[in-house]
């Protein structure tokens, strides 16, 4: 279909961007490819976009702090290439090419799929396992908000309409830290039925510090605590990722109805995928 | 809203509503069909172009976003670019719908990366990208490697 008439504004800096949002009742388009589907097929009818795609500067990545800080216009693709160093470069290179494809990954936006917020996407659980902060600009001001809170539901964040996300901050890995990922899906280029992230750095034996996240185990972007807890402070042998795994799929996980998978289906499916994820953090590959 | 496009280095100043998609805007304004609208929503890939050198949605893009922009489609190739050639000797394509955007995902990803067709894996990765219903894709990977094989010797 076509989309329903809306108006249209180029913003060509941050203080136009806010300008436009002040209404409440306009939406960005960055990357668009979600938002131009949903309006493709009217089941969004934004009332006037702000179109942030000419803005300077709202495509900077900077890797040189503690944190690594991504604006708003840093496409999928980025982080294919690398341009992040160390452990969290590596952890990115991984969960980047289970995004789409290609062409959609050439548009569309990390910080557009946090503000999105499909339970199925893969940077909200990245964002939220590693413990990032997304912040946020608006006419009341800045503020900021931890990942686990700017995720309140399926499609559903803390940002409020007039506000726009305008950087995401990642912290880097430590030096010594192992990823994995594994994802779940029908097809090469199909949404993640569900997907488990891990990243671990083992000192002398030992598990510590551990991050484990969940995609589209429950309602939204999820931190597998339970799991987390179960490594601190143990060896990554067999039988602590085993631990680990039952605990992220009877403890972390909540899973929801879908009609491809049963509840307990998920459950066993997540315990494989964090086992998988741990496995390939542990023994590489 | 008035736009100027770009397209296969022809100058089109256009007059059209902002909800009025890339892919629209190259079919019914600018009367270059070569361009197919499959799903309308980012899937099959039909509609793909270039769009400042990138491989793209021209669905999921509106026409005043690309106010300024180079846009390459498949009329942009010719008659008788090596992949066109390759895609014709290696049967890959029986209907034809999928096949313009085929060719512009092909043509992109050979631009930024000749060497992608000696990379099994990459190569795979980027034909999933698009949709094709007649020809199990297989005869469409041995045309990109064809064609970019021809398109780099001398």
């Amino acid at each position: 279909m076509k989309p329903a008439p809306f108006d249209y504004v180029a913003a060509r800096s941050t203080d136009e961007v806010l300008a436009a949002l002040a209404d409440g009742d306009t939406q960005v388009l960055a990357g668009g490819q979600s938002l131009v589907l949903e309006m493709n097929y009217r089941a969004a009818r934004p009332r006037r976009l702000v179109d942030i795609n000419r803005v300077p500067e709202f495509d900077r990545l900077d890797a040189t702090g503690p944190a690594l800080r991504v604006g708003p216009l840093v496409r999928h693709r980025a982080f294919g290439s690398d341009a992040v160093p160390g452990p969290l470069g590596e952890l990115l290179r991984l969960v980047v090419h289970h995004i789409a494809h290609p062409p959609i990954r050439a548009r569309g936006t990390m910080l557009g799929s946090l503000a999105y917020a499909h339970p199925a996407a893969e940077w909200p659980a990245v964002v939220t396992a590693l413990g990032g902060e997304l912040h946020l600009t608006g006419a009341a001001g800045e503020r900021t908000v931890a990942a686990e809170d700017f995720f309140t539901g399926p499609f559903t964040t803390a940002r409020r309409p007039d506000e726009l996300l305008a950087e995401v901050r990642l912290p880097h890995l430590p030096r010594g830290a192992a990823v994995g990922f594994a994802e779940h899906r029908r097809t090469h280029a199909s949404f993640a039925q569900l997907a488990a992230i891990a990243a671990v750095t083992v000192t002398d034996g030992r598990v510590v510090s551990a991050r484990i996240g969940l995609v589209n185990a429950s309602d939204r972007a999820t931190r597998a605590h339970a799991a987390e807890a179960v490594l601190a402070g143990q060896p990554l042998d067999d039988a602590h990722v085993a631990a680990a795994a039952e605990a992220a799929a009877r403890q972390d996980a909540d899973p929801q109805p879908q009609p491809y998978a049963d509840l307990e289906y998920q459950r066993h499916a997540i315990g494989v995928l964090v086992r998988r994820a741990l496995r390939q953090a542990r023994d590489g590959g | 809203m008035h736009t100027t496009l770009t397209v296969n280095e022809r100058r089109y100043d256009l007059q059209v509503e902002a909800r009025r998609t890339l892919a629209d805007a190259l079919r019914e304004d600018c009367g270059l069909t070569g361009t197919h609208l499959g799903c309308e929503h980012g899937v099959c890939g039909a509609c793909t172009v270039l769009v400042n050198g990138d491989a793209v949605r021209s669905c999921l893009m509106f026409a005043v976003q690309c106010d300024g922009a180079r846009i390459r489609t498949v009329e942009g190739l010719g008659d008788d670019h090596p992949l066109q050639a390759a895609f014709s000797a290696e049967h890959a394509l029986q209907c034809g719908f999928c096949t313009p955007g085929f060719l512009m995902l092909a043509a992109g990803a050979l631009k930024d990366d000749p060497t992608l067709s000696e990379d099994p894996e990459r190569l795979r990765e980027l034909l999933t990208s698009n949709l094709c219903r007649c020809t199990g894709y297989d005869a469409i990977r041995r045309a990109v490697v064809r064609g970019a094989t021809a398109a780099t010797s001398p």
